[in-house]
């Protein structure tokens, strides 16, 4: 497979967006760049800038890989990004609402209805319930690959609690202070405002009447993967970082313990599922959420954000009608391609998916964090034939896509610099008025020679991402 | 500030100075077992250690006899020892940890790496390298999140539940180190030269030796030892000087429900600020210290049910 490279064009020609970087790193000795890079690894471990991995030893966390060679976006291309994640982002917005009030799109026939009303992501709680600014997705984390000749994909759009926005920062921090001269030589678009930004939005949707709400964050707790990243979000908005058990409702309103007793909540930035939310709506065995929340929310007293019920918008099964909602709400051409996707549901699509596994990887509807899943050329014999039971099995459980020719990055690895895998996941954030992010994203890199996968919990590791700007 | 985050910056900065603490009486402990004297002296003083933490059982259940070594091994590393330094510098990060984005950046760094760089350390290795450095590594480390909390932290109420947690606990391990060695060292009539290295030991476990000279600039007596530690209001570990700050922080602190846990610091308090040592030994110094401890805890709850535990739970 050819693969495209983000530095080096066809014949081998650096890009003309990568030009300035590869004189410096020409230039630079190689034992220079070592010794930034255990410079960082030093910082990142001390600040404890971590995560944890589910399924290890309890309460063990794991510095995630920072390479130091930057993934650069010219401004044309960032220009064209930018604009198809607004219109994706809105459409998913609109979606939501829609299928949680009148549901037009079910009676236009462009979504079966039991695709969406038999999802288990489907909250029937929250039909008919207004949001402020009709916003379901405040924040939203689209994962985008570049493939083929250079396209770029949406391979899926996460609407629940999308996380990574703290490393996109933290590595721009980081970059800055190893390489202070390729800043300085560069026109690198800014992207440390995104906490504010994230703030002025959350403050934008707080429930009617209140003019200047109280604004917080809520965590599962210290032994979470992302509690880094929440500690650091409610840290850099200067908002109280919440558990479940801070919290409580009385009549309906959303309180917090303080020192100087209960205090009303309006915003919260929530970073738990839907599930754990209320016990006394969903799991009863939750002990992370809070009893009550969800009457207080329906009744408008508290903004949740993202809303309870995003996920029937980002389910994979949904994710090939994302370009007909687009098409459905805005009147509008896409201009973010999909990747074909075969939903084995189909008969049609199964045959085929069960005739061609070895070339395509198969996703479980549900799930997440590279988990589940079966990437066709990379796999042996037995796998394929595992997963080919498993389809047989629970046709509905899967879809499939072709393997796409994920593009190439120079990166650090232990034999020196060799291209790896990457993909990028910009962070949108809407309100009411306007959808807004900062230029480019986070950056995730398979460090693996060969793989695809470039998820954390798969031993991924990140860049920092480079908007120029012109 | 949300009461559970008031409740880990209380309990962070306890964790610190009970680290410190214990870092002192082993220290002072260490450094008296090397003066010659008899091993029964010696085993006595190991032995008041594990008393002075109400720890025989756990103690008893893991060692078969009191030496210097297997009580050093059960204070400073054992894991299962919830009382141990590492225990208490693991249960120090993991409150910060629990609130890092309300500790400065600084804050958390001095922390997190002194947990990092405590639990690199065996036993064997410390022993070995002389464990009087791991004591004064403590000690510095507790007082560099002490400095950084005092040179970066804004002083809001976060900043008045840190020095709350940590002078409560000072005035708490002050009164334990003078309690246990007052009685261990209760002058017997032959007034040698043993008793002035220990004495001069138990200020220096307090970093009282220097203030000693400068106040009295005399020949050190166990009753101005007692006076020291007790009643000096500008000693920074004394009795005095930690009531003075706890009554000044909950003042910047106080609700609507703190009235009670107020006047009860302002009575102990008043002890403080008026009374003298010649009453207190008259009436026995321990019984006095025992008071002391006991109302000291009693405070501790006061504070939690106040302002730490949510207010329906706590009514």
């Amino acid at each position: 497979m050819n693969f495209y490279n983000e530095m080096y064009d066809a014949n081998g020609g650096v890009r003309a967006h990568y030009k300035g970087y590869e004189d410096w790193l020409k230039a630079t000795p190689p034992e220079r760049i070592d010794r930034k890079r255990a410079e960082a690894d030093l910082a990142f471990h001390r600040v404890g800038i971590t995560f944890a991995v589910y399924g290890e030893e309890a309460g063990k966390e794991r510095l995630i890989p920072f390479d130091v060679i930057p993934r650069v976006i010219p401004a044309s291309e960032w220009k064209s990004l930018r604009s198809g994640l607004r219109q994706r982002v809105r459409a998913l917005n609109m979606f939501l609402h829609d299928v949680y009030h009148d549901q037009e799109i079910i009676k236009a026939g462009k979504i079966p209805a039991e695709q969406i009303l038999n999802n288990a992501q489907y909250r029937p709680e929250m039909k008919g319930v207004d949001l402020p600014g009709q916003i379901y997705a405040h924040i939203a984390g689209v994962d985008i690959v570049r493939a083929g000749a250079g396209e770029f994909y949406v391979l899926e759009d996460n609407l629940r609690v999308p996380s990574g926005v703290s490393y996109m920062l933290e590595d721009r921090k980081m970059m800055m202070r190893l390489f202070p001269e390729l800043f300085a030589k560069h026109k690198v678009a800014p992207v440390q405002h995104y906490p504010d930004m994230l703030l002025e939005k959350l403050r934008a949707v707080a429930p009617k009447g209140v003019s200047n709400p109280t604004v917080v964050v809520l965590t599962p707790g210290a032994y979470n993967s992302a509690y880094f990243e929440h500690t650091f979000l409610a840290q850099q908005m200067g908002v109280e970082l919440v558990e479940g058990r801070d919290l409580f409702v009385k009549d309906e309103v959303v309180y917090m313990q303080t020192t100087q007793g209960p205090k009303r909540v309006d915003v919260i930035y929530r970073r738990l599922d839907d599930d754990y939310m209320d016990p006394l709506a969903f799991r009863p065995d939750s002990t992370l959420g809070v009893p009550g929340i969800l009457k207080a929310y329906q009744a408008g007293n508290v903004t949740l954000s993202n809303a309870i019920g995003t996920g029937v918008a980002d389910d994979k099964s949904i994710y090939p009608y994302v370009p007909d909602m687009i098409r459905f709400y805005l009147g509008e051409e896409p201009t973010l391609n999909n990747v074909p996707t075969y939903m084995c549901r189909k008969p049609d699509d199964l045959k085929y998916v069960l005739d061609h596994l070895p070339e395509l990887v198969v996703k479980e509807v549900h799930g997440a964090g590279g988990y589940g899943m079966l990437v066709g050329p990379a796999s042996t014999k037995e796998q394929i034939e595992h997963f080919r039971q498993l389809l047989i099995a629970k046709p509905d459980g899967y879809i499939a896509q072709p393997t796409l020719a994920l593009s190439n990055c120079p990166t650090f690895v232990e034999e020196g610099i060799a291209p790896r895998h990457l993909d990028l996941r910009p962070f949108v954030l809407s309100s009411g008025k306007c959808v807004d992010m900062v230029p480019g994203g986070l950056t995730r890199v398979a460090l693996t020679k060969g793989s695809l996968v470039v998820n954390s919990s798969q031993g991924g590791g990140t860049k920092d991402t480079w908007v120029l700007e012109d | 500030m949300l009461s559970r985050t008031a409740d880990h910056l209380f309990w962070m900065s306890r964790y610190i100075e009970r680290a410190e603490n214990l870092a002192r009486l082993l220290d002072v402990t260490y450094q008296m077992s090397l003066v010659p004297q008899s091993l029964d002296a010696i085993n006595q003083s190991w032995a008041a250690i594990i008393a002075l933490n109400s720890l025989e059982e756990t103690y008893a259940a893991k060692y078969s006899e009191v030496t210097g070594e297997n009580v050093l091994k059960f204070m400073v590393s054992d894991p299962d020892n919830f009382a141990s330094i590492h225990s208490c510098l693991r249960m120090a990060r993991e409150n910060a940890h629990a609130v890092r984005g309300t500790l400065t950046t600084e804050m958390w760094e001095t922390l997190n790496s002194t947990w990092l760089e405590a639990r690199e350390k065996t036993f064997d290795q410390l022993y070995q390298a002389g464990i009087g450095d791991y004591f004064e590594w403590v000690k510095m480390r507790s007082s560099l999140s002490r400095g950084t909390t005092l040179g970066t932290l804004l002083q809001d109420e976060a900043y008045h539940f840190i020095r709350l947690g940590t002078l409560l606990e000072r005035a708490d391990n002050t009164a334990r180190i003078l309690d246990v060695k007052y009685h261990v060292l209760r002058p017997q009539g032959d007034e040698g030269a043993t008793d002035f290295y220990e004495w001069g030991a138990l200020l220096r476990s307090v970093s009282a030796f220097e203030v000693y000279r400068k106040v009295y600039r005399d020949v050190i007596t166990p009753e101005r030892v007692a006076e020291l530690l007790i009643f000096n209001k500008d000693m920074p570990r004394s009795l005095q000087f930690c009531l003075n700050s706890v009554i000044k922080n909950l003042e910047l602190i106080a609700n609507s429900n703190s009235g009670e846990t107020q006047r009860q610091a302002g009575m102990l308090h008043a002890q403080l600020r008026y009374g003298r040592i010649e009453d207190i030994l008259e009436h026995g110094l321990h019984e006095w210290l025992s008071d002391f401890m006991d109302r000291i805890y009693l405070l501790g709850n006061g504070i939690s049910k106040d302002f730490l535990v949510p207010m329906e739970e706590a009514a």
